[in-house]
């Protein structure tokens, strides 16, 4: 998986160049991505924004080691990731990526701190699970089962899990889609805190262009192809959006 | 084909792997039950169209010997439609190249005209010429254990003089359906044959000219039986009768009913079980199976289908998969059936024909019994999905409420780590889901004991009847009751190492409304050979003065306990009726018999010491000798050795018990995987999603597989043990079911049987891992976290 990055910037995490992404659904063939050139920088806050079936989603799965490109090169740092093993792809996942999911997807057997110890316990630095708890604003819920969290307290659960590894990227699929906004809202300001002090590489997928107001760069796709590329140059805090 | 229908054949078609382990559940409980049933109905259809083709008689007298015109006076009692009288005779055999005794019997053929009851059924050959004086016919059982064909020639002894018979024919007797020797305990084809021969030739050779010792009748339609046999025996009481009976006392065909008894009871047994534990594996797999439904059930109920129309719809796929598991089963176990019939016929039961029957009314059952278990656990489940409201049941379902297990409570959990806490707390979040799991997984450990217990319960049989009891080597008859010095000629035969002697009558004993027709065996109280054993297979000796009854014939055939009084009729002689007191209960697996000491006997019958026959100890090595030495002293009859008596059973039994075996493996271990199976596929879909998160989480597919077979292991080493039990259980209601006056089943479980119940539950639980294993490998990462549950 070792190779050199085509362009050398000292800042770049991921360099995609030329990404193609081809699903067959049976007799039909789509076309989810259409030719993606793309370099995403340590520290930044992102968010891809598009309508449904632009072709964030798979772009986000390709980055993040769940999917791999039909043609294109995609690189992690000095990794390689298109044509690595499944094997390769999960230790990938496993030392460099946090997930964050419209779903959560919490485990219900394990309580909060559990659900972020399940992570710890395979990583190789993380923080402690409290301390990555009392990052998301629920030191005070540790023994709580998901059950017995609200949709928004659930949802920081899921990102202190995706944080406590340590990941060098944050990918954030929909985090606010199944909230509403007053509690969508202290999620992404959770995201933010990270992103802020912890200087991770936070993708946003978000259909939601209010969202886009919180990121540094705001990168927008329409059916498979980037359509524009845009920097905010003032910066909205969270806490300020609305939609 | 409307769109409701059309998604039931895709959702069959997706879930094709359970739906046929859930078939191979239900084939396995069909399957046994068509086999039984089948079995049984083709046997007594048979027995009953030969009894009737071939005139099977209803009521027999055996007697010493009476002048021909005596037949005259039996054939006036009324309610007689047809009598024949016959010469019979006890006679030993020699084969060219076969050194071991061998014992039969002669009857005659008239010689004009055909016989008129107990007619033959010539397989091949020919009857006997009239008047001839040489041709006889062989049983075929006899005829095929030798390979003698028409044209080979044996010698008899009857009456103490060697005879050279030639073969002519080879047939089928109704009357001898279940052959064998008087007094032996298993078949023995080659050691005993049943021969036929020209009524004049034996009279003359048996000293019967002008008379007969044996009568065989048929009834009247309206006749009353024992109005009759009172009649035969009032006549013959000076002829040296020995009691008529009817065909129920028929020695044949009372080993035939009992063993028909047997096989009823097999056939409702087994299949109880096995269909049993199909229903409750059924319903538990099936109500999980439609739980994992509850979003489809809720967008069905959205576009405003009827509660009826969708329980309609769950009916409908579970009853298409009881449809193939029941088709599957009938065909099995008609195969399985044709296949046992033969054996049964093969080994022990001796029919021309068999009529091969499966009667509609037991694939009914069948079916009834599968879809009612299905239907039933499916409905449940669809009546709890479909009370949800619509928009409720296609909402993600709330995160399940889970709290920390038992053994996290008890401060153990800094030894667990998460996955090993997920897997404790899924267990103890749905007890009484892990509790079924369990059970049914134990079920099938309990099927495989019971399918494999008959081997292991045989051998300790045979072990206590030939190690504990009958120690004997040889137990010889003498032609008629003999002083007691001839046990010291035979004593004094070299080889001969040890002798006791035995005196049995022929009676009927009586307890109130109960009688029991059996030999009364008098035997020496504190034998070496031939012992009697209490209820820890102990010997104990017998006590003088009374009687000692083998605990079945005590407890279920006479009703009595010790110190009752029972009436005894002895059929010899003077024919003494006495009563005689039940000192003792003796414990025997084997056959029922009744015990006295010799002198016990010898003072019932007003006679000094005198025996029938006696048992010897030989030594090693000079059988052979000895049974020359015997087989031409004229007053030894009978001769039975254990050793070939017990190698004989197992030849006998071996094809039968292998083919029930490897039955009942062959359907414990698909109703044991198909369980297996399902729980573990089930288990899958209910956690898929959570798995799936773990994956992307970067968790690898071992470590997933470790939480989903983990738990599968932790349920299915739990269900091991529980499995024992369930198999002690079943074997239990098996050994109850079972008793009869043939035998009794011991409640015997060896190593081997745990063993086989313990691995048909690893080997599923095995196998289903390797699969899942596979199942984890295709997990779609993507897919997961876009749907919800």
């Amino acid at each position: 998986m070792m190779a050199r990055m085509p362009e050398a910037s000292p800042n770049a995490v991921f360099v995609a160049r030329g990404l193609t992404k081809v699903y067959r659904m049976g007799e039909v063939e789509v076309q989810a991505l259409r030719g993606i050139d793309l370099t995403l920088y340590r520290g930044e806050l992102v968010v891809l924004l598009g309508p449904s079936g632009s072709g964030k989603s798979t772009l986000l799965n390709i980055l993040g080691g769940l999917d791999a490109p039909s043609g294109g090169e995609v690189y992690y740092l000095d990794h390689k990731l298109t044509g690595a093993s499944e094997i390769e792809l999960t230790r990938f996942r496993r030392e460099h990526v946090g997930f964050v999911f419209q779903f959560y997807n919490l485990i219900p057997s394990l309580t909060a701190r559990e659900n972020v110890a399940a992570v710890t316990e395979i990583a190789e630095s993380p923080m402690r699970p409290e301390e990555a708890l009392g990052l998301v604003g629920l030191g005070n819920r540790l023994d709580h089962f998901p059950a017995q969290l609200s949709g928004g307290e659930q949802q920081r659960v899921a990102i202190a899990r995706a944080v406590a590894k340590n990941p060098a990227v944050l990918l954030c699929d929909e985090p606010t889609g199944a909230l509403d906004s007053a509690t969508g809202v202290v999620v992404l300001e959770v995201l933010e805190k990270v992103n802020r002090e912890l200087g991770t590489l936070t993708v946003l997928i978000t259909h939601n262009a209010g969202i886009a107001d919180m990121a540094d760069r705001v990168i927008r796709l329409s059916d498979g192809r980037i359509a524009d590329i845009h920097e905010n140059a003032v910066k909205k805090p969270a806490c300020e959006l609305a939609w | 084909m409307k769109a409701l229908d059309r998604k039931l054949f895709r959702d069959l078609w997706h879930l094709r792997g359970q739906v046929l382990a859930i078939a191979a559940v239900i084939m396995g409980g069909v399957a046994t039950m068509v086999m039984s049933l089948s079995t049984y109905d083709s046997l007594v259809s048979t027995r009953d169209r030969f009894y009737s083709e071939y005139r099977l008689a209803d009521v027999f007298a055996s007697l010493k010997r009476a002048p021909e015109p005596v037949a005259e006076r039996l054939a006036e009692i009324p309610g007689v439609e047809r009598l024949e009288t016959r010469v019979k005779a006890g006679v030993k055999l020699e084969v060219a190249g076969f050194s071991d005794p061998i014992t039969g019997q002669i009857l005659s053929l008239p010689d004009v005209g055909e016989a008129q009851l107990n007619r033959l059924y010539f397989k091949r050959g020919r009857t006997v010429q009239p008047w001839s004086t040489d041709e006889v016919v062989l049983s075929d059982t006899f005829a095929d254990a030798h390979h003698l064909q028409p044209g080979d020639t044996l010698a008899a002894i009857i009456h103490g003089k060697r005879k050279t018979l030639t073969v002519v024919g080879v047939a089928v007797s109704p009357e001898y359906v279940y052959q064998i020797a008087p007094g032996a305990m298993f078949p023995d084809f080659k050691r005993y044959g049943v021969l036929w021969m020209g009524r004049n030739a034996l009279a003359t050779a048996y000293d019967m000219k002008g008379a007969f010792n044996q009568v065989s009748l048929t009834l009247a339609r309206d006749a009353n039986e024992q109005d009759v046999i009172d009649r035969v025996d009032a006549i013959l009481a000076d002829s040296g009768g020995t009691g008529a009976y009817g065909r129920k006392d028929q020695f044949s065909n009372r080993f035939l009913s009992e063993e028909l008894k047997q096989l009823r009871t097999m056939a409702t047994v087994f299949p109880a079980i096995f269909l049993g534990v199909a229903a409750f594996l059924l319903n538990v797999v099936l109500s999980r199976l439609i739980a994992l439904q509850r979003e489809q059930i809720a967008i069905l109920k959205a576009f405003g289908y009827s509660y009826a129309a969708i329980g309609a719809h769950y009916v409908k796929m579970v009853l298409l998969m009881v449809l193939l598991g029941v088709a599957a089963g009938v065909a099995l176990g008609t195969w399985f059936g044709q296949g046992l019939s033969h054996v049964y016929s093969e080994t022990t039961f001796r029919f021309p024909y068999l009529d091969y029957r499966l009667q509609p009314g037991t694939v009914l059952i069948a079916l009834a019994v599968s879809a009612l278990a299905a239907v039933s656990g499916t409905l449940v489940s669809v009546m709890r999905a479909v009370r949800l409201p619509p928009a409720e049941g296609m909402r993600p379902e709330m995160p399940t409420r889970y709290r920390t297990s038992l053994v996290e409570r008890l401060g153990l959990q800094r030894w667990l780590a998460a996955p090993s806490r997920m897997i404790l707390r899924h267990i103890g979040r749905r007890p009484l889901k892990s509790l079924l799991t369990v059970l049914g997984i134990a079920c099938a450990c309990g099927l495989m004991m019971v399918g494999n217990y008959q081997k292991g319960a045989i051998d300790f049989m045979v072990d206590v009847q030939f190690r504990q009891a009958s120690r004997e080597d040889l137990a010889l008859a003498f032609i008629d009751p003999t002083s007691g010095r001839a046990l010291h000629e035979l004593a004094a035969l070299p080889g001969v190492d040890f002798v006791e002697g035995y005196r049995d009558v022929p009676a009927i004993l009586r307890f109130g409304q109960y009688r029991h027709r059996a030999a009364l065996f008098g035997i020496q109280p504190e034998g070496r050979l031939h012992r009697s054993l209490d209820s820890r297979l102990k010997p104990v000796a017998v006590p003088p003065g009374g009687v000692v009854l083998t605990d079945y014939l005590a407890n279920d055939i006479l009703h009595v306990k010790p110190g009752d009084m029972l009436t005894v009729e002895v059929l010899e002689g003077s024919r003494p009726v006495r009563q005689v007191p039940v000192l003792g209960i003796t414990r025997q697996y084997l056959g029922v018999s009744a015990y006295m000491q010799k002198e016990s006997v010898n003072a019932l019958m007003r006679e000094g010491n005198t025996v029938t026959g006696a048992y010897l100890a030989v030594e090693p090595g000079s059988e052979a000798e000895l049974y020359a030495r015997l087989h031409d002293r004229p007053r030894v009859l009978g001769m039975v050795a254990n050793k070939t008596a017990v190698q004989s059973f197992y030849a006998t039994i071996g094809e039968f018990i292998l083919f029930y075996n490897l039955v009942a493996t062959v359907l414990a271990g698909a109703i044991g995987f198909g369980v297996v199976y399902n729980s573990a596929r089930i288990a899958l879909s209910e956690r898929g999603r959570e798995l799936a998160s773990l994956r992307v989480l970067g968790f690898t597919r071992g470590e997933i597989a470790y939480i989903l077979l983990g738990e599968l292991a932790l349920l299915t080493l739990a269900a091991i043990p529980v499995g024992f039990l369930v198999g002690v259980g079943l074997v239990g209601i098996l050994v109850v079911a079972f008793q009869s006056e043939l035998y009794r089943l011991p409640l015997i479980l060896t190593p081997e049987n745990y063993a086989m119940g313990a691995s048909v539950v690893i080997v599923s639980a095995l196998l289903s891992g390797l699969l899942l294993w596979q199942r984890l490998g295709r997990l779609d990462l993507v897919a997961v976290l876009k749907t919800r549950e």
